[in-house]
């Protein structure tokens, strides 16, 4: 357990998460009641320079973007006129960062900081609790003053069910490098409050960083970070719709590929079972029709491991109709370079055997195809199997039961793409 | 033997009146299972499958005349904390808890409550547990007839963080002439309620059980928590691991998630090749081929013909 601590984000991993751009953010602080600097959101250069002169004096103009490593791609930028965030607006705005065009651009004062802070809320996943991070190094990378500098950051768990209290707060913010005074009592609530701002509003990660210490004592956040469980989102749509948050607005990672917007949309013309696919990162030929989740990710690495090229990631669960699963087959069949498809799952008690074959099948004759030459496999073992053999008997696919195993007939697919005879 | 179920446990189901619930029913009764009641709000008096639904856990345990053993929740993700705290504050001890895409902080909640209740959570997305030719809890192995041709007794506990691996790898145990003692699917989120190491302690009492297997992916720390426990316990069982989706391991797979919510590559700690030294410096053997997983526990058993 104790070496276990050593580690900054033991947490669990953020699953999805949705991203809120740092303007976002911001509102999100601001409603939790940590002060924030007077900024201004803007989507036009001549918005920024109206921002800039209501602030007046030095401004710091930052692109809205999701995705770090921004001031490295001049992402942000400092101007001490109007005319000369103006311009700075104008050049972010055109300015792609990581494959993303900015939404906006924020229009900050350049604040006056004596100290800069880093505090934090997330999931430690083995402790099953929320973890504060507080250290009295802000403003670079925590896991660097974490390895350097144990002794500057200070965390603690707190309970799931009990009210956040700001005693627990006081301490983390004091194991900070023995901070005492004013600079205590005035952290103590900004972190508490962050607390009470990730359960309330189910975050992985509830970000400042940099807190800043102005002159007068007070604290400010300069920069904030927040992500949502997607799983609470939908509880939490009137908070985001009053934030300005646009839902239907995709926060991706990247863009999605026509074979996956297709066949999002065919899973979701019909109820009956879930079928996915994700093709990022995957250029084979050998097209996968694989499922469910566990099976999926076992008869991937199968493939790979015998030499097999997927040119796709699949999931199929829940009993899918004839419809989705011959969906599924068609999108995986359509995509550039494929040649075959397996198909293939770990036993079955709800997905019905005999239904995939049917889909599959359907796929390959629509398309053209002989159901034979074209599945390489189908090994699907369960719920209504002879019913389902029986078909692919007729249309000489090659089909294997239990006894044959994941690993083997994912080895037999990549042989015969390779050319083995059949 | 087995761990946390026995031939007399008996359970309910929460949600029992909904589609996925009413087969799970059928299965577990089919397979001998002891389901005492069935809990839909405004659903008193109907039954399913015979078995009685109530509105309330209260009314179920004042029907049943005594303390109810488990509960299997199947109640949609916004209800399910209500569902299980229902059930916990009831006195009932295991929950199988089935339901997908319940936020983290809930699960968080429900399984600090049993902790202090001295409850049990498995899941949540989970299938649920089953101890072979005694007592099916929850949807694992599907029918009746499907769950005695995959799982047969025998000395081998198994967990999973896939519902559907469970069955794959218990079937190829049943097949290889070992069985299976006690199958738990754990459930594939970031946060659950039991994990290896929270359940080797049964394992480890329960004299049928001579070897464990235990299905893994990338994602979240619970396996170097299984590390460590072995390395504290000078543990009687042996270990056989196989971790799936090292393909995610691939730089242009960082950050996306495969299969089960909690399967994510964020940083180091969380990869497939990270996960298997750990496990490896623990002393537990972790198979590259998932159809190695039957000789290789024959071998730690010493019954390689």
């Amino acid at each position: 357990m104790a070496q276990d601590d050593l580690v900054l984000f033991p947490a669990a991993p953020r699953a999805l998460s949705m991203r809120f751009y740092e303007f976002e953010s911001r509102r999100i602080v601001e409603r939790a009641g940590i002060p924030v600097t007077e900024y201004g959101f803007c989507k036009t250069a001549a918005e920024a320079r109206e921002a800039a002169e209501r602030i007046g004096g030095s401004t710091v103009i930052k692109s809205q973007v999701l995705t770090g490593g921004r001031m490295k791609a001049g992402g942000v930028k400092f101007a001490d006129t109007p005319e000369e965030a103006e311009a700075h607006a104008a050049d972010i705005l055109e300015l792609e960062i990581n494959g993303h065009m900015p939404v906006g651009v924020l229009v900050d004062p350049k604040a006056e900081v004596e100290q800069e802070y880093y505090a934090a809320v997330l999931w430690d996943g083995r402790a099953k609790r929320p973890m504060m991070l507080f250290s009295d190094m802000g403003g670079i990378d925590i896991e660097e003053v974490a390895e350097n500098h144990p002794d500057h950051v200070g965390r603690g768990h707190l309970s799931n069910l009990h009210p956040i209290p700001d005693f627990r707060a006081k301490e983390v913010v004091a194991a900070a490098g023995g901070l005492t005074g004013r600079e205590l009592t005035r952290a103590t609530p900004v972190l508490a409050r962050l607390a009470q701002l990730q359960r309330d509003y189910d975050m992985t990660l509830a970000e400042i960083n940099p807190l800043a210490r102005l002159a007068d004592g007070s604290f400010v956040a300069l920069d904030a970070h927040m992500e949502m469980e997607d799983e609470a989102v939908g509880r939490h749509q009137k908070v985001l719709k009053e934030i300005g948050v646009e839902l239907e607005e995709p926060r991706e990672l990247y863009e999605p590929s026509e074979f996956e917007r297709n066949v999002k949309a065919i899973d979701e013309a019909d109820h009956r079972g879930v079928i996915q696919g994700k093709d990022h990162g995957f250029t084979g030929n050998l097209g996968l029709v694989i499922g469910a989740g566990g099976g999926s990710l076992t008869l991937t690495d199968a493939v790979r491991s015998q030499g097999g090229k997927p040119a796709n990631y699949a999931e199929i669960g829940g009993n899918p109709s004839v419809a989705k699963s011959c969906g599924l087959a068609k999108e995986v069949l359509k995509k550039d370079g494929v040649e075959k498809i397996a198909v293939m799952m770990s036993i079955v008690s709800n997905t019905r055997v005999d239904i995939v074959a049917r889909g599959v099948i359907k796929a390959c004759l629509e398309l053209g195809k002989d159901p034979g030459e074209t599945i390489a496999i189908f090994r699907i073992p369960g719920a209504w199997e002879d019913e389902g053999f029986k078909i692919l008997e007729r249309y000489g696919v090659e089909y294997c039961d239990r006894s044959v195993s994941m690993w083997e007939a994912a080895g037999r697919a990549v042989a015969k793409i390779q050319g083995a005879p059949a | 033997m087995s761990i946390l179920l026995s031939s007399d446990t008996t359970f309910i189901v929460q949600g029992i009146t909904g589609r996925e619930a009413v087969n799970l029913t059928r299965e577990c009764l089919d397979y001998g299972s002891k389901i005492v009641g069935g809990v839909t709000p405004g659903r008193k008096g109907r039954e399913v499958h015979g078995v009685p639904v109530f509105d309330t856990v209260a009314q179920a345990v004042e029907h049943h005349g005594g303390p109810i053993d488990g509960s299997v929740v199947t109640v949609p993700p916004a209800f399910t904390k209500d569902a299980v705290f229902e059930a916990i504050l009831n006195g009932i001890k295991l929950i199988v808890i089935v339901t997908e895409r319940i936020p983290r902080g809930d699960v968080a909640q429900m399984v600090e409550l049993a902790d202090l209740q001295g409850a049990r959570i498995i899941g949540p997305n989970c299938l649920g547990l089953i101890v072979p030719e005694v007592c099916k809890m929850g949807g694992i192995g599907g029918p009746a007839k499907d769950a005695a041709k995959a799982y047969q007794p025998g000395p081998v506990g198994v967990m999973s963080r896939s519902g559907g691996m469970t069955t794959e790898i218990s079937s190829s145990l049943t097949q290889a002439g070992l069985g299976v003692s006690t199958a738990v699917s754990i459930g594939g989120d970031a946060i659950i309620g039991s994990t290896y190491a929270e359940l080797m302690p049964f394992f480890e009492a329960d004299e049928q059980t001579k070897a464990i297997v235990i299905y893994t992916e990338p994602g979240g720390r619970m396996e170097a928590q299984l590390s460590e426990w072995v390395k504290d316990n000078n543990s009687r069982l042996p270990i056989v691991a196989f971790m799936a989706g090292k393909f995610m391991d691939d730089e242009e797979m960082k950050g996306m998630s495969f299969g089960h919510a909690g399967t994510i590559v964020e940083g180091v700690e969380d990869t497939a090749t990270e996960k298997i030294a750990r496990l490896e410096a623990a002393g537990i053997r972790v198979v590259e081929r998932i159809d190695e997983i039957p000789t290789v526990v024959k071998e730690k058993l010493g019954v390689l013909a």
